[in-house]
C-alpha cells in the first residue's frame, strides 16, 4: 500500500467514524471546540501510524482511545484535573485509575445519544443559521473548511469565522452539550431539520453546477437525514424530511438538459429518475404517515411522491395534491404555497379555478416581484383561451425573472402565444 | 457514489453459519444503514433456483441453474459513499467478521462503482 493509498483509507475511516468519536469526546470534555480538536489530533496520529503499522482491525476504537488519552494528558497539562482531585482530598493516584476506568465505560456506550447530543448542539438556534450549517458540515459531516468553503462558494477564512464564531456562541452561552428538555424538543428538532433541509438546497439548486461537490451536498444532506431517522426513528417530521428529500433527488438526473437549462416537472423524462430513491422515499413517507399527523416535510413530501408515483404526467392524481397543498397552506400559510394550491386547482378542476386563486394574489406585497406568479397566470390564462392576456403576463415575468434560461422560456411562450 | 458489493464464498465448513456470525453482521448493518451509507442489501438463494438468459452465437437460450461456477454469489450491498475507500472499509468489517467468526469460510467480495448521471451527459 503506498502513503497516498493508505491516506485515503484513513479519510475514509475519518468519514465514517469522526462524528462519533468528536461526540464522544464532547460529552467527556463538555467542551465541543476540544473534541474538535483531540479528534484532530488522533487523525493526524492515525495518519502518521497507519502508514508504517497498518489499519488496525477497529479503527474507529482505535482513534476514540488516541482522542481519550489525549484528552485525559490535556486534563493533566491543564492541571484542572488534579486541583480538583486535591480538592477533594482523596488519594490521587486510586482517584485518577478509577477516573479513567469511568471514562472507558462512559464511552462504550451511549453512541447513539452522543450523536444524537452534538446534533443538538451544532444546530443551537442560538448560533445564525449560517454558522449551523458551517459546523454540521464540519462536525457531521467530516468536511474540511476548504470542502465547505467550495460548496457554499465563499471564501475559505469566512467558513473558518463562521466555525469558530459558532463554537463560541456556544461556549459564551454555555450551551451545554445535552438533548433538550422535552420542552423545548419541538423548536430544536425543527432547527435541525432546517439546517439539513437548507444543506440539501444548496446543493438542489445548483445541480448543474461544474463543480462536483455543490451537488453532492445534496448527498451530504441525506446521508444527515438518514443518521438523524436512525437516531430518532419516532419522529414524524424527521422521516418526512428524508421522504421529501430521497423524492426530490429523485428527479436530478431529468432536471437539466444537455445546455443545463432546467426542464420543468412535466416535461421531465420520468425514465431517468432515480427510482432506488424514489422508492426510499416512498418508504420514509410510509413511516412518517404511520406515526401520525404530517408536518410541513411530511406534507410537502406527500405532494412530491404525488409526482413519484405517476409514471406519465398525466396520471398524477391533481386533486390529491390540491388538497395537500390545502393542508400545507393551513399549517405554513404563504402565498408562493398558495400559487402552488392554485396550480394544482387548475390541474385537477380546470384553469377557471386555479386562476380564481391566483387573482386572489395578485396584490399580495410579498409576490410582487415574483415571476412565477404572471407566468402561473399566464398559463392558466392561455389555456383558458385568453392568449393577448396570456402574453402580457408572459412577458411580465420575463420582466421579473433574473434567470437567463427561464426568461427565454418565458418570451418563447409570450411569442408563441401572440405572434 | 454508488458501489455494488457482491459476496462470493470459495469454501465454508458444513453447517448453517454461527449464531454470532448473524448477529455480528445484522449490528453493522444497522450501522451501516444509520451512517446512512448503506442503502440495500439482500441474500441471495443458490443459483439453482434462478435462471440464466444468455445470447450466443445470435440464439437466445434459457438455462435453469444451478450455474456451474467456481464461487456461487450469496448476497450484495449497496453503498452509497463519497469515496471507493469508504465501500471498501465497510466491505473489510463485514468480510472479518466472516473471518474472526466462522473458522474455514473462504470468500471474496467484489466493491463494483455504479455509474450515476453524472457519468453521462443529459440529453441536449
Amino acid at each position: 500500500m503506498t502513503v497516498a493509498d493508505s491516506h485515503r483509507a484513513v479519510e475514509a475511516v475519518w468519514r465514517i467514524e469522526s462524528a462519533r468519536v468528536i461526540a464522544a469526546l464532547a460529552r467527556m470534555t463538555g467542551d465541543l471546540a476540544l473534541a474538535e480538536e483531540l479528534a484532530q489530533d488522533a487523525l493526524v496520529a492515525a495518519l502518521e501510524e497507519w502508514p508504517r503499522k497498518g489499519v488496525p482491525d477497529n479503527p474507529g476504537a482505535w482513534l476514540t482511545l488516541t482522542a481519550k488519552h489525549r484528552a485525559i494528558d490535556q486534563f493533566r497539562r491543564r492541571d484542572t484535573y488534579q486541583r480538583k482531585l486535591q480538592e477533594m482530598g482523596r488519594d490521587m493516584e486510586l482517584r485518577q485509575e478509577t477516573a479513567e476506568a469511568e471514562l472507558d465505560d462512559a464511552l462504550d456506550d451511549h453512541i447513539g445519544d452522543d450523536l444524537l447530543r452534538l446534533i443538538f448542539t451544532a444546530c443551537h438556534p442560538a448560533v445564525p443559521a449560517e454558522g449551523r450549517l458551517a459546523l454540521t458540515l464540519r462536525l457531521l459531516g467530516g468536511l474540511s473548511t476548504a470542502e465547505i468553503a467550495r460548496a457554499f462558494l465563499v471564501p475559505e477564512p469566512t467558513v473558518g469565522q463562521r466555525i469558530s464564531r459558532a463554537k463560541r456562541t456556544l461556549a459564551d452561552k454555555k450551551i451545554p452539550i445535552e438533548l433538550p428538555p422535552p420542552a423545548e424538543l419541538p423548536e430544536r428538532l425543527a432547527s435541525i431539520l432546517e439546517v439539513i433541509y437548507l444543506i440539501f438546497n444548496e446543493g438542489y439548486a445548483a445541480t448543474s453546477g461544474e463543480d462536483w461537490i455543490r451537488p453532492s451536498l445534496c448527498q451530504e444532506a441525506m446521508r444527515l437525514g438518514r443518521i438523524l431517522a436512525g437516531l430518532m426513528p419516532a419522529e414524524p417530521e424527521v422521516h418526512g424530511l428524508l421522504a421529501l428529500m430521497e423524492l426530490q433527488a429523485s428527479r436530478i438526473p431529468a432536471r437539466t438538459a444537455g445546455d443545463g437549462s432546467p426542464i420543468l416537472l412535466l416535461d421531465q423524462d420520468r425514465s431517468r429518475w432515480d427510482r432506488l430513491l424514489v422508492r426510499r422515499g416512498l418508504d420514509a413517507l410510509r413511516r412518517a404517515e404511520d406515526l401520525g399527523t404530517l408536518g410541513p416535510y411530511g406534507l410537502q413530501a406527500a405532494i412530491a411522491a404525488c409526482h413519484a408515483r405517476a409514471l406519465k404526467p398525466d396520471a398524477t392524481d391533481w386533486e390529491r395534491i390540491a388538497a395537500l397543498y390545502r393542508l400545507l397552506a393551513h399549517l405554513t400559510p404563504s402565498p408562493i404555497v398558495e400559487l402552488n394550491r392554485a396550480v394544482a386547482l387548475g390541474m385537477a378542476y380546470g384553469p377557471a379555478r386555479g386562476l380564481e386563486l391566483a387573482d386572489t394574489l395578485r396584490h399580495d406585497r410579498a409576490l410582487r416581484d415574483y415571476a412565477h406568479l404572471p407566468a402561473v397566470r399566464g398559463d392558466l390564462l392561455a389555456k383558458l383561451g385568453r392568449a393577448e392576456e396570456a402574453a402580457a403576463e408572459f412577458r411580465r415575468a420575463a420582466e421579473l425573472t433574473r434567470n437567463t434560461c427561464e426568461r427565454q422560456l418565458f418570451l418563447q411562450r409570450a411569442a408563441t402565444l401572440c405572434p | 457514489m454508488r458501489y455494488l458489493v457482491t459476496l462470493k464464498i470459495a469454501a465454508q465448513p458444513d453447517g448453517p453459519p454461527p449464531a454470532d456470525l448473524m448477529e455480528a453482521i445484522f449490528k453493522l448493518g444497522q450501522e451501516a444503514t444509520e451512517a446512512g451509507a448503506l442503502l440495500d442489501q439482500s441474500g441471495l438463494a443458490p443459483s439453482s433456483e434462478g435462471a440464466r438468459v444468455e445470447v450466443s452465437g445470435g440464439r437466445l437460450a434459457v438455462s435453469d441453474g444451478p450455474f456451474a461456477e467456481a464461487k456461487e454469489m450469496i448476497s450484495y450491498a449497496l453503498y452509497e459513499v463519497k469515496t471507493k475507500e469508504e465501500a471498501v472499509e465497510w466491505t473489510s468489517r463485514f468480510i472479518k467478521l466472516h473471518r474472526d467468526l466462522w473458522p474455514g469460510w473462504e470468500g471474496q467480495a467484489d466493491v463494483l462503482r455504479l455509474f450515476s448521471p453524472a457519468d453521462f451527459a443529459p440529453p441536449a
